[in-house]
Order: C-alpha cells, then sequence, then structure tokens
C-alpha cells in the first residue's frame, strides 16, 4: 500500500430498495487525511450509501475499496478501519458511559485493562470524566454525541464515518464537536460526513458531494460549489402587480446573473458576489419604477445550491424521501 | 501505532489521541475473527446481557414466577386427578414443570433477542470486527442464569409441598443441569425466530404456537400410557418428553439413562441446525 491509496474508492455505488433506487451509480473517491462532506436532503440516499460502505447494507452493484480492502469481499478487514457514528450506530443505553467504552474497546480486541485506560483516556478528552458511571438516560444530546464519537474512535480507526454528526445540536455544542473532528484529521484520520447543512461542510469539509434523490450531482471544493450559487443571496418580493420581467431584466443589468423565481413563494432569488451588491440592485429596481413588498440578504442555503445545480428544490425531492421511509425516519430521529 | 499524548486539562471538545497511520493499521487487519476472539467476544456480549439483567430485575419476574405459581397449581388442581394424592404426583410433574419453564424461558430469549436487535447498539455490533455468532451467543448464554434459576426454584417450591427427589442432591443438581443445557440448545430455535421475525410480538406468537404443542402434548404433566394411541406416538418422539423423561430418571433415581443420552443428542441437532440459521438471518438483516 502506499500513501496515495484513497481511504474510500466506490464506483458505480447502487443500492435498491424494491423498485427505488436509493444509491444509485455513485461514484466516491476520499483522499487520505482530508474531510469530505456528502451532503443532501432527507433521503437523499446519504445514510444508505454510508451503510453500504460501512458494511451495514450489502452493495447491489458496483464496488468500493476503503484503504485499498475491497467492502463486499472482505467486509471484517474493512470493519477493522472504520469507526462509524450515526443516529443509527449508537451506543448502549443500558450501560454507563465508561462500561460503554470498556465493551467496544474488549470487543475490539484491547485487553481489559488496556480497554480501561483507553476508556478514561478518552472521558477524560471529550470531557465526559464526570458522568462517566451515569446512566446515559441522563446525558445531554451533546454528550450522547460526545460518547458515540468517542465510542468509534477507541479501536483508533483511520476511516471515520459521521452521520449527520450535529444535527439536533446547540450552536455552542456544533462548535466544539467542529473542532473535535478537525483534531481527528490533525491526527491522521480521514473523515467522511454527511449534513444536510451548507454551512457546516463549508467550515469542515475539504471537498463536498451533493446528492440529490441517490444520484450525485456535483462534486468540488466548498468555495467551488457556492460559488456556483453566489456568495450571497438577495431574496425580493415584488409588491403585487409589478412587472417580474423587467424585474429580472433589471437584476441581470447590474448583476450580470440570472435571477432564479421561487414558484412557491414568488420570491425572486438573485445570487450576489459580495453583499454590498444589493444596494446596487435595488437602486436599479426603484430607477426602473419596480416596487418592492420585502428584502433580505441571506447566505446561499443548501436550497439554492439545489436549485442551481439540479434546477429544482430540495423540497422536490421529498418525494424520493417518501418512498425512503426507513431511511429518512432513522435520519429524523 | 497510536504513541499517547497526555494532555491533562483538554479545552471541551478539542481532541487529540495520538497520532493514526492508515498503512499500519491495513497491515495490521485479519481477515476473519479467530476462534478465540469468538469466544471471548460471546462472554462479553454475555457480560452485558448480565448487566442488563441487573439493572431490570423485572425480567426475572418470569422465572421466579412460573415456577412458583405452575408448581403450586398443578399439584393441587391435577394431582388428586392423576395420581390419587398431591405428594404421589409430585415425582411425576415436578420434571414436567422445570422442562416447561425452561422452555418459556427460551421464548423469552428470542423476544429479548428481537426487542435488542431492534436498538442503535446492535448497527454498532455490526459495524465492528466481531463474530457474528457472538451477539447471538452473548445473550443467550447469559441466560443460562435465567435457566438455573427456574429450574431450581421449581424443585425448592417442590420440596417446600412435599416433594423428595429419591436421587440425592446429586440426581437433582444432573437434572438441573441437562435442564440448563437443553434450554440453551433449544433456545436457538426461538433465537433464529427473533432474526427473522419483523418484531418481537411476532416472535411471541410464533413462539407461543410451538411452545404449547412441545410441552402439553409430551409426558410432562401427565403419563403417557393414558393418552390415546396417535397422539402418544407423538408424546414418545417429542424431545420435550425425552428431557421430562430423563429429568425424571435422574432426579427421582439417581439414574443415567438412555433417556438422557436421547436428549443431548436431539438438543446438539437443535443446536446443529438453527445456530448456522440463526446466524444466517443475522447477517442478512443488516
Amino acid at each position: 500500500m502506499t500513501t496515495t491509496t484513497a481511504a474510500v474508492d466506490a464506483a458505480g455505488l447502487v443500492k435498491e430498495f424494491g423498485t427505488l433506487r436509493a444509491v444509485d451509480s455513485i461514484d466516491l473517491h476520499v483522499r487520505q487525511g482530508e474531510i469530505f462532506g456528502v451532503l443532501g436532503p432527507n433521503g437523499a440516499g446519504k445514510t444508505t450509501m454510508l451503510k453500504m460502505l460501512a458494511t451495514l447494507l450489502p452493495i447491489d452493484a458496483g464496488q468500493a475499496r476503503v484503504f485499498g480492502v475491497d467492502v463486499a469481499g472482505e467486509p471484517h478487514r474493512v470493519r477493522q478501519l472504520l469507526g462509524v457514528t450515526g443516529q443509527y450506530a449508537s451506543v448502549d443505553e443500558d450501560l454507563t458511559a465508561a462500561e460503554n467504552l470498556w465493551l467496544f474497546g474488549r470487543l475490539q480486541g484491547l485487553r481489559s485493562g488496556e480497554a480501561r485506560a483507553t476508556a478514561r483516556r478518552l472521558l477524560g478528552q471529550f470531557s465526559l470524566q464526570d458522568a462517566a458511571d451515569k446512566p446515559l438516560a441522563q446525558f445531554s444530546g451533546g454528550m450522547r454525541r460526545r460518547l458515540d464519537l468517542a465510542v468509534s474512535l477507541i479501536a483508533r480507526p483511520p476511516l471515520i464515518f459521521l452521520d449527520e454528526p450535529t444535527t439536533g445540536l446547540d450552536p455552542r455544542t456544533r462548535g466544539e464537536m467542529y473542532d473535535t473532528i478537525r483534531g481527528l484529521v490533525a491526527d491522521g484520520c480521514t473523515v467522511l460526513l454527511t449534513t444536510q447543512y451548507l454551512d457546516e461542510a463549508d467550515q469542515l469539509a475539504d471537498r463536498i458531494a451533493v446528492i440529490d434523490r441517490g444520484r450525485k450531482v456535483a462534486e468540488g471544493t466548498p468555495d467551488e460549489l457556492k460559488t456556483s450559487v453566489g456568495n450571497s443571496t438577495l431574496q425580493l418580493r415584488l409588491a403585487p402587480g409589478a412587472d417580474a420581467g423587467l424585474a429580472r431584466r433589471v437584476v441581470r443589468r447590474v448583476t450580470g446573473a440570472e435571477p432564479v423565481l421561487a414558484a412557491l413563494s414568488g420570491q425572486l432569488n438573485v445570487p450576489l458576489d459580495a453583499a454590498d451588491q444589493a444596494a446596487e440592485v435595488l437602486v436599479g429596481l426603484r430607477e426602473a419604477g419596480l416596487e418592492i413588498a420585502s428584502v433580505s440578504v441571506a447566505k446561499p442555503t443548501l436550497d439554492e445550491v439545489f436549485l442551481a445545480i439540479t434546477g429544482h428544490d430540495t423540497g422536490e425531492a421529498g418525494a424520493a424521501e417518501a418512498l425512503e421511509t426507513d431511511e429518512s425516519l432513522l435520519e429524523m430521529k | 501505532m497510536s504513541t499517547a499524548l497526555v494532555d491533562p486539562v483538554p479545552p471541551v471538545g478539542r481532541v487529540s489521541l495520538g497520532v493514526v497511520d492508515p498503512a499500519t493499521a491495513v497491515a495490521r487487519t485479519r481477515p476473519r475473527p479467530g476462534v478465540a476472539d469468538t469466544v471471548s467476544q460471546t462472554m462479553l456480549m454475555a457480560w452485558r446481557a448480565l448487566k442488563k439483567m441487573r439493572r431490570n430485575p423485572e425480567q426475572f419476574f418470569d422465572v421466579v414466577l412460573q415456577p412458583l405459581l405452575f408448581t403450586a397449581m398443578f399439584a393441587y388442581v391435577f394431582g388428586g386427578a392423576i395420581s390419587g394424592n398431591v405428594r404421589s404426583y409430585l415425582p411425576l410433574l415436578i420434571p414436567g414443570i422445570v422442562a416447561q419453564t425452561v422452555l418459556t424461558t427460551c421464548m423469552v430469549t428470542g423476544v429479548q433477542l428481537r426487542e435488542d436487535m431492534d436498538k442503535g447498539v446492535f448497527d454498532r455490533f455490526k459495524s465492528l470486527p466481531m463474530a457474528r455468532i457472538a451477539p447471538l451467543a452473548g445473550p443467550m448464554t447469559a441466560d443460562v442464569v435465567r435457566y438455573l434459576i427456574a429450574a431450581s426454584l421449581t424443585f425448592v417450591m417442590g420440596v417446600v409441598i412435599g416433594y423428595r427427589p429419591g436421587g440425592g442432591v446429586l440426581g437433582v443438581v444432573g437434572a438441573i443441569a441437562l435442564s440448563i443445557f437443553t434450554g440453551w440448545s433449544i433456545a436457538w430455535i426461538f433465537t433464529w425466530f427473533g432474526t427473522i421475525a419483523r418484531n418481537a410480538r411476532s416472535v411471541q406468537g410464533l413462539s407461543m404456537m410451538i411452545l404449547f404443542p412441545l410441552t402439553f402434548l409430551s409426558n410432562a404433566f401427565v403419563p403417557a400410557s393414558t393418552l390415546p394411541s396417535g397422539l402418544r406416538d407423538f408424546v414418545k418422539v417429542n424431545p420435550i418428553s425425552h428431557l421430562v423423561s430423563a429429568t425424571r430418571d435422574l432426579a427421582n433415581h439417581g439414574a443415567l439413562t438412555g433417556e438422557v443420552g436421547w436428549t443431548v443428542l436431539s438438543c446438539l441437532v437443535v443446536i446443529a441446525v438453527f445456530a448456522p440459521l440463526s446466524v444466517r438471518s443475522y447477517r442478512r438483516h443488516m
């Protein structure tokens, strides 16, 4: 094995549930030592893909390698290289934090004393030492998530899967989780994480793949993805009766970019390279005699990335989500 | 591979556990779990199950109440009708109740496994490089404690209401040991149900349908000679009848008869068939 071996190398991954292709020929190439983000709405197939790579679901077609080891052919070896944390791979509710760490350490071949020492060290690192012997029922969401992650790290796997690691966490805890994840990479680990938030992928990931309805629709660095939708978005609602066509022409003239009319809300979304372009657009509209009902400037959201890349918003992906009930239920939990 | 970094007061969230080298990690991987690993992982899963039992003592209601209630009920209700009086019915009845309670306990094994498997932690077990049989065999092994309680309490209750086992202490201990082994073996059937059924309730339903014919269409509560001929033939081949007869021989006469051999043999057959079935369906259940 050379250092150039990819941490994850998957080609044409397919998973079918009945007639639904939950994962539809996805290629994925995760380099060693990077944080790779898989971005997509609920039910896009992110969790299913991760479960296949983690040997938790059989691969229907295509093939995947983890550090050069074939996932379908040598699952036992692949499991020795992976730590999985997600809503589905959790910890044992009936054991304490220390007992969980000890058990999972022992199950992965540590001797009893070693497992106890590693457990103590991890509890310290994750600031859980005071809660080490408390029932898990008393743990906050953030503590649970930290314990989940600590358990995944006990055998020091070089590749870590994080399935929506910050869903449901408050902003402070979320920030701590980001620090933790960066620390892992600094130690030489590779991280593959899924998220529904562009902002999260932006802050953490070196590269991002956007998944929609089981397909990979885009891949690139966060900057590349954001450039496709502008750095921020001006959201305009024209007064009733105002000429939307004229407004579009004005926007195009001022920003050089094509505004997107959101069908449901009747809102005009204008991608901006810089936030101060907003003033120019507003002045332009005023000069053209167009009346505006409301206006706001926002950072691009996953919805806009989606809209820009796929031509439909994430809500439409809900159709796939409804079929993929099993997964979306897990993801919602 | 990892050099321990000592950092006494880490800021919350910042973690450094030492450097990980993927190439070394890959080189160290083993293609499959060895026998020693499988055994130790099974024992660890048994440890986990025992911890759970201790923290949820209500799980012991069935193995405590059933022997006490059923022994007294059956003895006083059927004793006079079947054997003339309660005391002479006990040598016939107690081994029957032992077999019945052990079987019911087996069923609970399957139901609880199903409940456990629906929890998130089972996905983590599956994601670990551990023997696939360990999460199944572990809880079953812990259940030996439950069989032990169920079988011992039945004998104790019997002695309280007047049963005097002719096989002595050794005979009774032998009978209990045989019952535990049988319970552990038969539990593989219910474990298999646990891995194929949709949920815990259907495991229970399915198990009941197996359990009642097996226990009542046996010589557990009545002498086989009192039964109509067709039924008697079934009763004779029913493995539970062998267990009951073997337990009677051991407890009442201290005799190691051929029935013991038949019981052990049918147990081995059950394990040979249902253990691989269970592991296969557990593996596919991902």
